[in-house]
C-alpha cells in the first residue's frame, strides 16, 4: 500500500484512476448484460432468432438496414411484430420483386420455418403484434356472418369493394382481392395494417368482430353465383359491356340476318 | 267461299259496319316499309320497352316502396337479422322467395340496359344517315326527349331497391342537384323531403318510376311511331328509289311477320342474358346506410359518362355572397350535358342553317357523303367514350394494373384533344372513301388478275361494277357552299355581316367533297 500511496500525488494518477474506473464499470456491465441475455430463454429460442437474423441479413437488410432500422426505400421493422413479418413474407409480398407502387401477393420466397425464424428475429427487436394462434382463429364457431357483413361494409368495402373483390387506390396502388386469402393473413392484416391499409386495433374492431369479418369474407367466397355469371362482381361496368357486346351485338346480327334478301 | 272465309268475312263486315275501319285498314295494310338492318334498331327500343312494362308490372306485385325499417328474416343467410328498409327487404324477397322473381328482376334490368343501348344505336343511325332532316325534325326532338327520359327512368329504377349501390347513386344525384347555384339546396330538400337521405324518397321515386315517366314514355313513343307512320320511313338510295316513293315490303304479310317475330327475338335475347348473366346482385351490396360505400361504385353504363365527367373535374369552387358554387360538379354534371343535349336537339335546324337546304328529304345519306356531319358525330362519340372510360377508371386501374391518376390525366387531356383529332381523321376518311367510290365508278373493281400485254407491259384487269352499284355510287347530291356576301351591291357592309361570315365559313367546310363523276366522264368510260 505504501508503494501505491507514494504515487498518489503523481500527475498520471488522475487519468489512471479514470481509466481503471471505466474499465471496472464496463466489465461489470458487460458481464451483467451477458448474463441477462443468456438467462431467461432457452438456447433453442436464441438459435431461432440467430437463424432469423442470418436470413434477414441476406435477404432483407439491403433495404431494411443491417439492424432493421429502415432505409431510404424501406421502413424500419423495429416494433412491427411477428404478425407483420408472417403476413408480408408468408403471402410472398416480401421480399419485393421490384420497386413498384405496391408489393403484390406472389409465391412465398421463404418456407414456413424460415418465415417463423424471420418473425422471431423481428419480434425480438421490440414488442409488436404477435402471430394469432390457431385457437384464436376459430371463426366458424366464434363469428357471425351478418354482423361481419355490416362491419365489412362499414370498414372495408370502400377499398376492397362490396364483395371483397378489391379496388383501386391512388397512384397505381390498390386494395387486393380478399378471395382466397387465408383467415390467418386476414387477421394479421387487420392488426398490422400492411402497406396502404390502416391498422384495425382490437379497440376499433374487437377480436370477436374480426372473426365475424373473416366469416363473412369466407361466406362471400363460397357464395354460389345466384343470378348467373357474375362477370367479376365488380358492378355495372361489366354489365354495361355485356349489354352492348352480347345484347346489342346479337340483336344487330339477327337484324342483319332478317333483312338479308334470299338469293 | 269456304266456310272459314265466310265466317271471317262476316266478322270483318260486323266490325266495319260499326267502326268504318275498312278504309283505314286497307290503306294501312298497303303501307310499305323499307328493309335494312339498321331500321330495326328502333324496333329493338320499342320491344324492350314492352318487355320493361311487362316485367316491371310483375315486380310491382311484390315490391314494397317504403323506407320503413324492418329486420330481415328471409332466406339469405349473410343478411339475416340486419335492419333495412322494407324496399330492400322486399327486393331480396323478390330475388330469393318469389317464384321466378330473380329472373324477372334480371329481365327488367337487362331490358333496361338494352333499351338504352338500342336508343343510342338508333339515334346514331338516324344521325349518320341524315334521317332527322326536314320533315322529321320534330321526331328527332322527340327521340332526344325519349333518350333523356330513359336516363332519368333508369336512374330511378337503379335507386329503388335501396341497396348500398343505389343509395350511393342517389347521394351523388342529390349532390348534383345541390350544385345548382342558390336554388340547389332548396330543390334537393324539396325532392327528398328534407335532408338526404330522409324517409320519403323511395315512395316518391316509385310513383315517378312506375307511373309518371312510363306514362310520358307511352305518350311520346306513340307520337314518335305515329309520325314515322304518317311521314313514312326513310330509305337508302338505290335503283328505283326516289324522294317520292318508298320501296320495301307491304306491312302484311312479310313485314308483319318479320317485325312480330323480331319482338320474340328481342325477348329471347334479353331472357337469355337474364338467365345466364347476373345483373345488379343487390344481396351482395347490402342495405343502404349513408355511412357506407363500396369501392368501384358505378352507375349503369348510360350514366357512366356523366360520372366520368364528374370524376375528371378538378376541384374548383367559388364562394360569393354566402353561397358556394361548386364548378367541379356544376360544369361536368349539368352544364356540359345541357349543352350536349340542347345541341343534339337543335342539330337538324343548325345543319339546315349551315347548308341552306330547306327541302324535304326521304332518301338517306351515306355517311361518307356528308363528311362534316359524320365527323361531328364521331367527335361526339369520342367525347362520350373518353368520359365513359374515366367513369370506370377504378375498374380499369385494378384490372389492367394501371394508375387511377394516370387514367384521370389521360381523360382530362383527352376530353379536349381526342374529339378534334377524331373529327379530322373521320373527315379525311370520308373524303378518302368518296375518292375510292369515284375510282370504283371510273375504273371498276380490281380483280387481282395481272395481264401481260404483247409488248411486255403488265396491267391489272379491272371489272366494271354492276349497274345497281354504279347507281348507288353516284346517286348523292354534290353539296354546294352558300354564297353569302358581306357587302351589298353598292359595297356597303350589310347588317348581320358577321352572322353571314360564320354561316359562309361553316357552309364551305360542310360542302368539302370529292367531285362526283360527271356525265361526260361516264360517257367516256363507255367508249373505252
Amino acid at each position: 500500500m505504501k508503494r501505491l500511496s507514494r504515487y498518489r500525488r503523481h500527475k498520471a494518477a488522475g487519468p489512471a484512476l479514470l481509466i481503471f474506473a471505466l474499465l471496472a464499470i464496463g466489465t461489470t456491465f458487460s458481464v451483467a448484460s451477458a448474463t441477462v441475455k443468456a438467462s431467461p430463454t432457452s438456447f433453442a429460442r436464441s438459435a431461432v432468432i440467430d437463424e432469423g437474423k442470418q436470413i434477414f441479413l441476406k435477404g432483407c437488410s439491403s433495404c431494411h438496414g443491417l439492424n432493421a432500422e429502415g432505409g431510404a426505400v424501406a421502413p424500419s421493422l423495429i416494433g412491427v411484430g411477428a404478425a407483420s413479418v408472417d403476413f408480408q413474407v408468408g403471402t410472398g409480398r416480401m421480399p419485393m420483386a421490384d420497386m413498384s407502387q405496391q408489393a403484390m401477393r406472389k409465391k412465398p420466397v421463404y418456407n414456413a420455418e424460415e418465415t417463423a425464424a424471420l418473425a422471431a428475429y423481428v419480434a425480438s427487436l421490440a414488442p409488436g403484434p404477435a402471430i394469432p394462434d390457431d385457437s384464436v382463429l376459430n371463426y366458424e364457431r366464434d363469428g357471425n356472418t351478418a354482423q361481419g357483413g355490416e362491419l365489412f361494409r362499414n370498414n372495408c368495402a370502400m377499398c376492397h369493394n362490396f364483395a371483397g373483390q378489391g379496388g383501386a387506390l391512388t397512384q397505381g396502388k390498390y386494395a387486393p382481392t380478399l378471395m382466397g386469402v387465408e383467415p390467418k393473413y386476414i387477421y394479421e392484416a387487420l392488426i398490422t395494417g400492411p402497406q396502404s391499409m390502416p391498422v384495425f386495433s382490437d379497440k376499433t374492431i374487437t377480436p370477436a368482430e374480426k372473426l365475424s369479418l373473416i366469416k363473412w369474407i369466407k361466406a362471400a367466397e363460397a357464395e354460389p353465383n345466384l343470378g348467373g355469371a357474375t362477370m367479376g362482381r365488380i358492378g355495372p361496368v361489366t354489365e354495361g359491356l355485356l349489354a352492348w357486346v352480347l345484347g346489342i351485338g346479337l340483336l344487330i346480327g339477327i337484324a342483319v340476318w332478317l333483312t338479308t334478301r334470299a338469293r | 267461299m269456304t266456310p272459314v272465309e265466310k265466317t271471317i268475312g262476316n266478322a270483318a263486315n260486323f266490325v266495319d259496319e260499326r267502326l268504318g275501319a275498312a278504309g283505314w285498314v286497307k290503306k294501312s295494310l298497303n303501307k310499305v316499309f323499307p328493309d335494312h338492318w339498321s331500321f330495326m334498331l328502333g324496333e329493338v327500343c320499342m320491344y324492350s320497352f314492352v318487355i320493361l312494362l311487362l316485367s316491371g308490372t310483375f315486380l310491382t306485385f311484390w315490391f314494397d316502396p317504403s323506407q320503413r325499417d324492418v329486420i330481415y328474416n328471409g332466406v339469405y343467410e349473410p343478411l339475416k337479422g340486419l335492419k333495412m328498409s322494407a324496399a330492400y327487404a322486399s327486393t331480396l324477397d323478390i330475388s330469393f322467395e318469389v317464384r321466378g322473381g330473380l329472373l324477372m328482376r334480371q329481365i327488367h334490368h337487362w331490358a333496361a340496359n338494352i333499351f338504352m343501348a338500342a336508343i343510342v344505336a338508333h339515334l346514331l343511325r338516324v344521325f349518320f344517315t341524315g334521317a332527322f332532316r326536314k320533315p322529321r325534325e320534330f321526331n328527332w326532338i322527340l327521340g332526344i326527349l325519349l333518350l333523356t327520359l330513359g336516363l332519368v327512368e333508369g336512374l330511378f329504377g337503379y335507386s329503388l331497391p335501396d341497396d348500398l349501390l343505389s343509395g350511393t347513386g342517389l347521394r351523388i344525384t342529390s349532390a348534383i342537384i345541390q350544385a345548382l347555384p342558390v336554388v340547389g339546396t332548396y330543390i334537393s330538400f324539396f325532392l327528398f323531403g328534407g335532408a338526404f337521405p330522409g324517409t320519403g324518397f323511395i315512395p316518391r321515386i316509385f310513383t315517378l318510376h312506375i307511373l309518371i315517366i312510363p306514362g310520358i314514355f307511352l305518350a311520346v313513343i306513340t307520337i314518335h311511331v305515329m309520325l314515322v307512320w304518317y311521314q313514312k320511313h326513310t330509305q337508302f338510295p338505290g335503283v328505283g328509289r326516289t324522294e317520292k316513293n318508298v320501296v320495301g315490303h307491304p306491312i302484311l304479310p312479310v313485314y308483319m311477320a318479320k317485325a312480330g317475330g323480331f319482338f320474340f327475338v328481342v325477348f329471347g335475347v334479353i331472357a337469355f342474358l337474364s338467365a345466364v348473366a347476373s345483373i345488379n346482385p343487390i344481396w351482395l351490396y347490402g342495405p343502404y346506410t349513408p355511412g357506407q360505400i363500396s369501392a368501384g361504385s358505378q352507375p349503369d353504363w348510360y350514366m357512366g359518362w356523366l360520372d366520368g365527367l364528374v370524376r375528371m373535374a378538378p376541384p374548383l369552387e367559388t364562394h360569393a355572397f354566402g353561397h358556394t358554387i361548386s364548378w367541379n360538379i356544376l360544369i361536368p354534371a349539368l352544364i356540359v350535358p345541357g349543352i350536349l343535349f340542347t345541341g343534339m336537339a337543335l342539330y337538324p335546324f343548325i345543319e339546315s342553317w349551315i347548308t341552306g337546304d330547306k327541302r324535304e328529304h326521304h332518301l338517306l345519306d351515306r355517311p361518307r357523303n356528308v363528311p362534316n356531319r359524320t365527323a361531328l358525330g364521331v367527335m361526339s362519340i369520342t367525347f362520350v367514350m373518353v368520359a365513359l372510360i374515366n367513369g370506370g377508371n377504378d375498374i380499369l386501374a385494378t384490372n389492367f394494373h394501371l394508375s387511377i391518376n394516370q387514367i384521370m390525366w389521360f381523360s382530362r387531356i383527352g376530353i379536349f384533344v381526342l374529339p378534334p383529332i377524331a373529327f379530322v381523321i373521320t373527315k379525311r376518311l370520308c373524303l378518302s372513301l368518296q375518292r375510292a367510290d369515284r375510282d370504283l365508278l371510273l375504273h371498276g373493281s380490281e380483280t387481282g388478275r395481272l395481264l401481260r400485254l404483247p409488248h411486255g407491259e403488265f396491267v391489272e384487269v379491272h371489272e366494271p361494277i354492276s349497274a345497281e352499284k354504279a347507281f348507288l355510287l353516284q346517286s348523292h347530291e354534290e353539296p354546294i357552299a352558300l354564297e353569302l356576301s358581306e357587302v351589298d351591291s353598292r359595297g356597303v357592309r350589310r347588317p348581320g355581316a358577321l352572322k353571314n361570315k360564320v354561316q359562309r365559313r361553316l357552309s364551305k367546310a360542310h360542302a368539302v367533297s370529292v367531285p362526283k363523276v360527271s356525265e361526260q366522264e361516264l360517257k367516256e368510260i363507255e367508249h373505252h
